[in-house]
């Protein structure tokens, strides 16, 4: 029963994935744009070439949208923390992986630390700084990812900027992070028009590339995200300071960070995303208590991001020991939130 | 053809890489900056300014004590022209640009205005500008660079700016610039953002030329003036470029007219301490565009070092790397010391105290000149004043 009910949600996943990469609309305009580049008909190759990759990715229940489709059916909603890797150190990272592992989380967002982390806050860029600071190189995450991934039962993705990316080229970064076990990729400084290259890239390693969708991006932009997304789409939650109080751990908005509660408007963007896609949604940016959690996801969200509050505790606690055990504290808690 | 294309690539260079809250602004900005391209008022009303308020037009002044400088044994040499953005309202090129994107603004119904400075030049610039348009001013400026141009501090808040120090990184212009993109990408609803060079997303480096390429149309009638032709060598510094893109942009189709940028070479190009992106530096993506980029091994973006703060950029304008690549325009680099010998000697032939950014591109006159025919005419964009460097240069210089 249970392997017919995951069968069944992969396939619908599947068509969904498909529908998207492949979707007359987005080959359309694509092709409409860049005539002077490079003809339509190739690039409806790499996206039928895509959509396949993308339909047997979702087939497989330890990628990101077969965990996503598997929580639906359960009617649950996805934990997934976000660290910055070599904050405090690469040992505790590892650690940190295995503890919220453990203790629950569905999918694991992990930071690859940059110099110039434009879409984040000031505690992520702080973890950042840090953890650069310390020496920890690409090669270093990648080593330490491959070390423990096979201990753990949840998918992790890679959240990286583009220049580390374009450094080693896109096809050879993506077999590096493939190898690792790595099965999804976050990278927000690379919007949909610039990210054909990726996604085909990605999709030959089996690997899912998320996007972002935020509340300044218009509903035929947002529309047109949704599609092209994989694994999950990520909805950023905030855009209007105003509508945010400030708190101690504060930073501001549309770049990660912490806050005391979360922008009433992503209940209406998870209505209008829903509208348009069957895919699954996790809100970020912003999100730190039990308390958002659950009114996340009693507004329909198939998963929330934490990042800044865990990044915190990791980063800035008295030791190692100690931000290890507060963050198993808190995956505890939102887990314990979340239905 | 079109520099940039539709997708804002010159080349392969340029684009939008930006946190996707950002993507609707950069339509909105650029729909903006389309229509007012043809809106026959918003063109006079910033004509109007550009004259009575920022002064131009700049003069294209013959330097000559700098050209007899330059003069060999037999009395051959180049003939020296300087282009004086100097003395525009504020000292400086940047005025040029702040001017157009404060109305920008307004008409966008934006009435927040952040920006980024090095030097301070942009950052006095925008202030200057908000005050004039009643605008609510917060400029980014590193730490260092803070400390190492205080009169321009002053002068900004004494403009009623907010300057907001910025302290991570080498607390330097990228950390401004970085500083700059993350309060737009909060407020960008309520917000307008004053880039300050032909660097970040498209519509930026587009938009930025657009409103300096006035530096080249004014050389080109001002030369039909006085000789009846057309410089045969323009000569800028680079930084992020605007400068530079502003005087070359009216002759890029002019093969007949060299182009040469100056980069910093900091304490020289073969230590770890100098700027010269073009020269040294590889292409990746840093504050939304591809381009040449200072970056070490790991894909991490590399501080900078150059004495000037308005140089002291790891990357550079997209469209400079696109015209590196096609061989168009050729880039060399000056260190400290060649430009503090420059600030030194302009000063002193000309009673001109350049910017130390300009100082750069003056500095390459001595690598230039000697290999020039006699009677070749250079133009040297005299893209700022020195006075807020001379606290700096009193370090160096024993004068």
């Amino acid at each position: 029963m249970a392997f017919a009910l995951k069968a069944a949600a992969a396939a619908t996943t599947a068509g969904s994935a498909s529908f998207s990469t492949a979707g007359p609309r987005r080959g359309a305009a694509a092709a409409a744009g860049r005539v002077s580049f490079r003809g339509a008909a190739p690039v409806v190759a790499v996206r039928a070439a895509a959509a396949a990759a993308a339909a047997a990715v979702a087939e497989d229940r330890h990628s990101i949208s077969g965990t996503f489709a598997e929580l639906r059916e359960k009617g649950k909603t996805a934990l997934v923390p976000f660290i910055t890797a070599g904050d405090p150190d690469l040992a505790t990272t590892a650690k940190a992986l295995k503890i919220l592992d453990a203790c629950g989380s569905d999918v694991i967002e992990l930071g690859v630390p940059y110099s110039d982390p434009l879409a984040d806050g000031p505690v992520i860029q702080a973890s950042a700084t840090r953890a650069l600071a310390k020496g920890t190189t690409f090669e270093d995450v990648i080593s330490m990812v491959k070390e423990v991934i096979p201990e753990l039962s949840c998918p992790v993705a890679l959240f990286t900027y583009y220049n580390p990316i374009l450094k080693r080229g896109i096809p050879n970064f993506m077999t590096i992070v493939k190898e690792a076990g790595l099965r999804g990729l976050v990278v927000p400084d690379v919007p949909l028009e610039e990210t054909d290259i990726l996604r085909s890239e990605a999709a030959k390693n089996n690997l899912e590339l998320v996007l972002l969708t935020t509340p300044t991006t218009p509903n035929e932009r947002m529309e047109k995200i949704a599609k092209a997304s994989e694994g999950f789409i990520y909805l950023v939650s905030v855009s209007n300071s105003e509508s945010v109080k400030i708190s101690v751990l504060v930073s501001t908005v549309g770049v990660t960070g912490t806050r005391t509660n979360v922008s009433g408007k992503v209940q209406s963007l998870l209505q209008d995303i829903k509208k348009v896609t069957e895919k699954p949604v996790a809100v970020g940016f912003g999100v730190s208590t039990p308390e958002h959690v659950k009114q996340i996801a009693g507004w329909g969200a198939d998963g929330v991001i934490i990042g800044s509050a865990m990044v915190r505790l990791l980063g800035e606690s008295a030791s190692p020991e100690e931000g290890l055990k507060k963050l198993e504290e808190l995956a505890k808690s939102l887990k314990a939130a979340l239905p | 053809m079109a520099r940039p294309d539709a997708m804002g690539r010159f080349g392969k260079f340029g684009g939008k890489y930006v946190p996707e809250t950002l993507m609707h602004a950069l339509t909105e900005l650029e729909n903006a900056f389309h229509a007012l391209a043809t809106d026959d008022e918003f063109q006079k009303e910033l004509d109007g300014i550009l004259k009575d308020y920022v002064g131009r037009e700049s003069p294209l002044y013959f330097a000559e004590r700098l050209t007899e400088h330059y003069k060999r044994a037999d009395g051959t040499g180049p003939l020296i022209y300087l282009k004086r953005e100097d003395l525009n309202h504020t000292g400086a090129h940047k005025i040029n640009n702040a001017v157009a994107q404060a109305l920008l603004a307004k008409r966008l119904g934006k009435k927040r205005i952040i920006a980024e400075t090095g030097a301070g030049q942009h950052g006095v610039a925008t202030a200057t500008v908000c005050a004039r348009f009643g605008l609510q001013c917060i400029i980014y400026m590193g730490a260092q660079d803070m400390e190492r141009q205080a009169l321009n501090v002053f002068r900004m808040r004494l403009l009623g700016a907010e300057v907001r120090a910025v302290h991570s990184g080498t607390a330097t212009l990228k950390d401004a610039t970085s500083e700059a993109i993350r309060d737009w990408v909060t407020n960008v609803e309520t917000t307008h953002y004053i880039l300050g060079s032909v660097a970040g997303p498209h519509p930026y480096p587009m938009m930025v030329r657009e409103f300096h390429k006035v530096i080249g149309q004014e050389t080109r009638r001002q030369a039909m003036d006085k000789w009846g032709g057309k410089p045969d060598v323009l000569v800028a510094c680079v930084g992020g470029g605007s400068n530079a893109m502003g005087l070359f942009h009216e002759f890029v189709d002019d093969q007949d007219v060299r182009l040469i940028g100056v980069e910093a070479a900091g304490h020289g190009v073969d230590t770890d301490k100098h700027a010269a992106t073009l020269t040294k530096g590889q292409v990746g993506v840093l504050h939304g565009s591809m381009s040449y980029l200072l970056q070490d091994d790991d894909g991490q973006v590399i501080e900078p070092h150059s004495i000037s703060a308005g140089l002291d950029y790891p990357g550079v304008g997209p469209e400079h790397s696109f015209l590196k690549d096609l061989g168009r325009a050729e880039y060399d680099s000056v260190t400290d010391q060649e430009a503090l010998d420059a600030f030194k000697r302009v000063s002193r032939l000309e009673g001109i105290i350049p910017a130390l950014e300009t100082s750069h591109a003056l500095a390459y006159l001595e690598k230039l000149c000697p290999t020039l025919p006699n009677g070749v005419r250079v133009v040297v964009n005299c893209s700022g004043r020195g006075d807020k460097d001379v606290h700096t240069a009193s370090k160096y210089l024993d004068v």
